[in-house]
């Protein structure tokens, strides 16, 4: 238990000191433990789509036909264009709402302020299912169109993603703009800003970390959202996870492994792209003001 | 009545006129009048919320006045959003944007303004080589240290050629040698320049050292505008005679009065005469009536501290020759802070016919090291001081 705490202050500036965890092998373990009980399935699992057998259950030697099956599956190609289609969209949507919600809570005071933040962060914290059965009963009374064209048909799945991971957003942009400087507004006022160019010059740069991992958060949200959309989606407009439920119900094949593999990655993939959209000074922040807010 | 409207007097680069302005309950700035001359350096000093922020703030446009108005060069500017106003501010914090370089944040206002590029280029080059940043233009704020941050913001603010430079409370955050430094620095750049610079701080000896006309602040109004050696050598009433600098002060009654002077009565030491010009307040002589309570008030570096029972000084070799010392009283010295170069005693005195204690403050220079050493705390002293150095005051 005599751990040596070293303290070592971390070469970029902005950073505090930060603890080296020295010989202190427990917590190297506890640390090992938790990594692998958390990413162990995982790897099996993408290993496993490699696996020549159709009974997935014993290793029997490699091969890439199940994503060669998986992309020349119509119905399963159709799933994962609707859910990155619904990704895209609702994420747009719930970032351009998220802000706006932030900024209106950071900026103005107005009659029923507390009320409207606490009904914004209901979506935190009510369960997944009943958000999802409240959106079914909700399209059904209202007579939402069901038999749209595509992609209108995804309209409704849309809007039920946009009303969840919206308040990520704004809780992410809400963190950030709680170190926002006010002389930072009026020297730009000072100097010639006008309000918009205020917005456009001091405000969104400012925002733009907390507004990249808000995106982020709100296409993971979505593209990986099962339970919400089951009870939205109708049985033209099914998405990835909803898809590889329904194929889970027959049997566990490669096929399953691959196509949650492609899911997986569609989600890194956005991650490093996010991450690299990013300067290396600004991750940190973000990082923080992510974790500070929303933890999804 | 501040604004002494002489036809001779330099323009007024700023006025105010019965500026107002409340916070709740609270009154910020209760009715100021003021001319900015131009080309001065101008200070609005006093405590913490007394309104000279606020007022700073309204000159600026960031704030706007309930009542009064506000002219910048002759034009009404009440109503005029702060980035039409021919003015530009320093911050407390800089506000340095972050996410811009040093050369970006120097040259967003002339972006603002629409100017070319090459125009932009070399005005922001200038800029910093007058603050002395130049090599420096790629740095982001959070890699600048304070002092380097400071002459940014006001890189930033002169860039833009401002008839009025604002300054709230720039110094605050620098430690005390950069701070000296900065001071030097500033008014130096505000002659170089010939621009009106209008500074708000709460620390008197900025004020002093930098300015040329100071105004004295208190509750959102202006108890005194004067210029530096008026404010410490004629302070018109008992904050402003305590808010710049240290004072001793002593309650007196007054005996007598005509065109020569005043005699007055000292409790605990017995009557003194002082010359007219001792009287430092707005009342004349003509409007004291005999009998009134006046203040009677020392600075401590006027006092004269020796040993007791050294009497080698002789009293006509004290102050020049010219005055005597009217006041002498014996005491022990109680405390005492060497600072180096001056030395602040406080010495217990007894005035002599009541017998009463009063605590004296009493700045020593430190001229010779054996007068330093020659002292001590317990140590048994005569202060001294003509009645001429006394100022009255009769609030």
């Amino acid at each position: 238990m005599k751990g040596v705490l070293l303290m070592k202050r971390r070469r970029d500036k902005g950073g505090g000191p930060v603890l080296a965890p020295g010989r202190a092998v427990w917590l190297k373990g506890l640390v090992a433990l938790t990594i692998l009980v958390l990413h162990a399935p995982i790897v099996v699992m993408m290993v496993f789509s490699f696996n020549n057998s159709r009974r997935n259950v014993v290793w029997r030697g490699f091969t890439t036909k199940y994503y060669e099956q998986a992309f020349n599956d119509p119905a399963l190609l159709e799933a994962l264009i609707n859910s990155l289609t619904i990704a895209v969209i609702s994420t747009f949507l719930s970032l351009i709402i998220g802000a706006l919600a932030a900024l209106m809570l950071w900026r103005f005071r107005f009659p029923g302020k507390g009320a409207f933040e606490g009904a914004m962060a209901l979506p935190l914290v009510v369960p997944d299912i009943c958000m999802g059965v409240a959106m079914m009963v909700f399209f059904a009374s209202i007579g939402w169109p069901s038999h749209l064209p595509w992609p209108l048909s995804l309209s409704n799945i849309i809007a039920a993603h946009v009303a969840f991971s919206f308040p990520f957003v704004a809780v992410v942009v809400r963190a950030r703009l709680a170190h926002f400087n006010r002389e930072w507004e009026e020297a730009a006022r000072d100097l010639g800003a006008s309000e918009w160019r205020i917005l456009m010059d001091i405000l969104l740069p400012f925002l733009k970390p907390a507004l990249i991992a808000g995106a982020l958060l709100a296409f993971t949200l979505s593209l990986d959202d099962f339970v919400v959309t089951f009870f939205t989606s109708g049985p033209e407009t099914v998405t990835l996870p909803v898809k590889i439920y329904s194929m889970v119900r027959f049997s566990v094949t490669p096929k399953v492994n691959a196509a949650s593999t492609i899911l997986i990655l569609l989600t890194v993939v956005a991650t490093l792209i996010a991450t690299r959209l990013q300067r290396p000074e600004e991750t940190a922040r973000a990082e923080m003001a992510a974790q500070g807010g929303g933890q999804g | 009545m501040h604004a002494s409207a002489r036809e001779d007097a330099p323009r007024a680069v700023v006025s105010l006129r019965g500026i107002r302005r409340r916070f709740g309950r609270v009154t910020a700035v209760d009715g100021i009048d003021l001319d900015i001359r131009e080309g001065e350096f101008f200070a609005l000093l006093g405590p913490s919320g007394c309104g000279k922020t606020t007022l700073l703030r309204i000159i600026a446009g960031l704030e706007r006045p309930d009542a009064g108005r506000i002219f910048i060069d002759g034009a009404d500017m009440t109503t005029t959003a702060p980035n039409h106003r021919p003015v530009n501010m320093v911050f407390q914090s800089y506000a340095l944007f972050p996410h811009m370089t040093v050369a970006e944040n120097v040259a967003y206002g002339l972006r603002l303004e629409g100017l070319a590029r090459a125009v932009i280029a070399e005005r922001v080059r200038e800029a910093l080589a007058l603050v002395r940043l130049e090599g420096l233009e790629d740095r982001r704020p959070d890699a600048l240290s304070g002092g380097q941050r400071q002459r940014v913001a006001l890189a930033r603010a002169l860039v833009k050629r401002p008839r009025v430079l604002l300054l709230d409370e720039p110094l605050s955050a620098l430690d005390a040698r950069l701070r000296e430094e900065m001071r030097l620095e500033l008014s130096a750049l505000q002659m170089r320049l010939g621009l009106t610079f209008v500074l708000v701080t709460h620390d008197q000896d900025e004020a002093l050292s930098m300015a040329d006309r100071i105004a004295v602040m208190r509750n959102g109004r202006i108890e005194q505008l004067d210029e530096p050696e008026g404010l410490y050598e004629r302070p018109r009433n008992r904050f402003v005679a305590e808010f710049i600098g240290k004072i001793n002060f002593f309650d007196s009654i007054l005996e007598e009065v005509d065109e020569e002077g005043l005699r007055v009565v000292l409790p605990g030491v017995g009557p003194l005469s002082l010359p007219v010009r001792c009287l430092v307040t707005e009342r004349k002589a003509a409007d004291l009536a005999l009998g009134d309570a006046l203040t009677l008030a020392i600075r401590p570096e006027k006092i004269r501290i020796s040993r007791a029972g050294d009497h080698a000084d002789a009293d006509s070799d004290l102050f020049g020759g010219q005055d005597k010392a009217d006041v002498r009283l014996t005491g022990r010295i109680a405390e005492w802070a060497y600072y180096g170069g001056i030395s602040h005693m406080i010495v217990e005195a007894t005035l002599p016919q009541s017998g009463e204690v009063r605590r004296i403050s009493v700045v020593f220079q430190n001229a010779a090291k054996e007068t330093v050493e020659a002292f001590d705390i317990g140590d048994a002293v005569v202060l001294s001081w003509p009645a001429s150095a006394m100022i009255v005051l009769t609030s």
